[in-house]
């Protein structure tokens, strides 16, 4: 695959439930190996553009293509081994609650590839380290987490086989500054290691100053900008603005010149 | 995959391993397999021969955590006996995922104590008694903190619930009408039956009447009813309050000043106390009805001749010890399904198990109490 081509490509996307449409003929790319931050207003369509992406809510009309696969288009085999190639963090965590934190990592193994438990055991715990736990967290169970650690876990689990894409819906919320900003670092760390693409639903200004390469705003169901840091700076459309530039964006962003 | 993904020569006392194609998690079984064959499948023959090992990473086309992580495993045969291992040609982006998996399993994962067989089963026991003392103890509990919700509200009757009372009725009375007459419809026809069958052989099918009439009245009128309430409202109350638990619902309650139950509680149990003997009185009357559907079809006796014989055969007193027992067992059932879902913990597996429990708990408790009022009302003569 060439530098060039989209990971993700999204074309002329509408979602809808009801009467209501929520994304509106969006279009939109994802580069290969850089972490794009989706922003946007609550209800804006955020967590809907990734849960269609990822196959979760039926779409209307347009095309999605991840890793140059349309998921509507590929029979069953195929689907299950492209979804093999990604990894999805999920708001809550939704780990199982049923297993332990070192089960919930081996899930997607067991189920994926044919290799010994003892190798299993290792790249648990070789994932626990990387996503900064450690091994002896693996046998507790998820209602025995904190916040941040379950979102670690469920990062882990995500990494579980080596994806190229990892979804992030929302990864800093419900964590205080310091976790999230801990957590940010990780995610930025673990795609230069890893070389992944990473796709980031986030409300947290901090993240996208830290964390993101790009930025694509989504506002009345349509991508309302894209690009840098800079570029969302300089940006006029309204939404963009107030966000970037209002009290808490700009103080982060003069922070940011000091800097 | 014909290609080797590990191949080895040994130069002197070197061993130089060449390493190709894909290193990556599809490939990470075959590779495991190469990687313990290379290690001397842990009996540590080559690594012995061999004071050190060159590996040359150069031809490897693709490379994850797995890859990176098994090469890591091999070079540790070397480095940890103090010999020298080194690895040459990797790519930038490998390096570094090599670097990060040099520093992982260090530590010794916690082994799982290995326990003892017979001191298991015998802490299996003492923790099911216990648990079976525990779950007397907060039915008790429960029955408490209810009969205090209950006082309280009697003196501030303008704090009950009224509309979740009205909307719990609905749920557990008024949809469940259709599904208990029929049930109850053909367990009085089943009845009647077999009383025809079985009397005819002596000719007394007349007697069938008193059977149908005295066992549903007295017994399975209730019982069956008090079954289907535990199966179809005693579950849901458990799974309704266990969720709410796991979400933190009761948490905010209690935060806000309420006491769950006084709101949640009591207002459920107060409806099954009223909503079983309603439903056990339509249940009576359907099971009379398909007895005598089946008196008349099957046994040819009109109906004229059932209704005659039954106000023969039955009196009010059997139609009070049914009526009865009602409002109690609505209690036990409402009790055991509300202290079993207030102790439903985190996971969902144990929402499982706690309605499991108590579904099985109220039907078993039900069958006692009915095995109970018998005695009871065998000794006052009713």
């Amino acid at each position: 695959m060439s530098d060039k081509t989209p990971v993700i490509k999204v074309r002329d996307l509408v979602v809808g439930f009801g009467t209501q449409t929520v994304l509106d003929h969006l279009d939109m790319d994802v580069r290969p190996s850089e972490i794009l931050g989706v922003v946007g207003a609550s209800g804006a369509g955020k967590s809907v553009l990734l849960r269609t992406i990822i196959g979760l809510i039926p779409r209307r009309q347009g095309s999605i293509e991840v890793l140059g696969k349309d998921l509507e288009k590929v029979d069953e085999g195929e689907r299950r081994a492209l979804e093999r190639r990604w990894g999805v963090l999920f708001q809550q965590g939704a780990l199982f609650s049923s297993l332990t934190v070192k089960q919930n990592i081996q899930f997607p193994m067991r189920e994926n590839l044919e290799i010994s438990q003892r190798l299993m055991n290792e790249m648990a715990y070789a994932k626990l380290e990387m996503v900064g736990l450690s091994p002896r967290d693996g046998d507790k169970f998820p209602s025995e987490l904190s916040g941040g650690m379950t979102k670690r876990v469920a990062l882990a689990r995500a990494l579980a086989l080596d994806p190229e894409i990892v979804f992030l819906d929302e990864p800093t919320s419900g964590l205080d500054p310091i976790s999230a900003g801990d957590f940010d670092e990780l995610i930025r760390t673990l795609q230069q290691t890893l070389g992944i693409t990473v796709f980031m639903v986030t409300h947290d200004l901090e993240s996208l100053y830290t964390a993101c390469d790009r930025i694509a705003v989504l506002a009345d169901g349509k991508l309302a900008a894209e690009g840098p840091i800079s570029a969302m700076l300089e940006s006029e459309h309204p939404w963009v603005k107030t966000y970037f530039q209002g009290k808490r964006g700009s103080s982060l962003a003069d922070r940011e010149l000091v800097q | 995959m014909s290609e080797a993904l590990l191949s080895q020569k040994l130069v002197g006392d070197r061993l130089e391993l060449t390493a190709r194609g894909f290193w990556t998690a599809p490939h990470a079984a075959e590779l495991e397999a190469e990687v313990n064959r290379i290690a001397g499948g842990s009996s540590g023959a080559k690594p012995t021969k061999a004071t050190d090992v060159a590996i040359d990473m150069a031809g490897v086309r693709e490379l994850d955590t797995f890859g990176a992580w098994l090469l890591e495993r091999l070079t540790r045969q070397w480095t940890n006996v103090g010999r020298d291992a080194v690895v040459t040609g990797l790519p930038q982006h490998g390096a570094d995922l090599v670097e990060e998996m040099h520093g992982v399993n260090r530590e010794v994962p916690p082994r799982p104590e290995h326990k003892n067989p017979i001191v298991s089963f015998f802490a299996a026991v003492g923790r099911g008694t216990t648990g079976f003392a525990g779950s007397f103890h907060t039915f008790a509990q429960m029955l408490g903190e209810t009969g205090i919700a209950a006082a309280r509200v009697l003196f501030r009757p303008s704090e009950y619930r009224l509309t979740s009372t009205v909307h719990q009725f609905d749920r557990v009375a008024l949809q469940a009408v259709p599904i208990i007459l029929l049930i109850t419809f053909l367990i009085g026809a089943i009845v009647a039956q077999q009383g025809i069958f079985h009397f005819r052989k002596f000719g007394a099918e007349l007697y069938a009447v008193d059977l149908v009439g005295i066992l549903v009245l007295r017994e399975i009128g209730v019982l069956i009813v008090a079954i289907m309430v535990a199966g179809r409202s005693g579950s849901s109350y458990t799974a309704e309050l266990g969720s709410m638990k796991m979400r933190e619902e009761l948490d905010a309650l209690r935060t806000m000043g309420f006491d769950p139950v006084e709101v949640l509680v009591l207002p459920r149990i107060i409806v099954l106390i009223i909503a079983m003997p309603a439903l056990t009185f339509l249940g009576c009357m359907s099971a009379l009805y398909g007895g005598g559907l089946v008196a008349w079809l099957y046994g040819g006796m009109s109906p004229d001749i059932y209704i005659a014989r039954l106000t023969d055969a039955i009196s009010l007193t059997h139609f009070q010890v049914g009526m009865i027992k009602a409002p109690f067992m609505g209690l036990v059932i409402g009790l055991v399904a509300c202290a079993e879902g207030l102790r439903v913990k985190g996971s969902a597996e144990s929402l499982g198990i706690q309605t499991t429990k108590s579904v099985v708990e109220s039907i078993f408790l039900v069958i006692v109490l009915d095995g109970l009022f018998a005695i009871f009302f065998a000794s006052i003569g009713m």
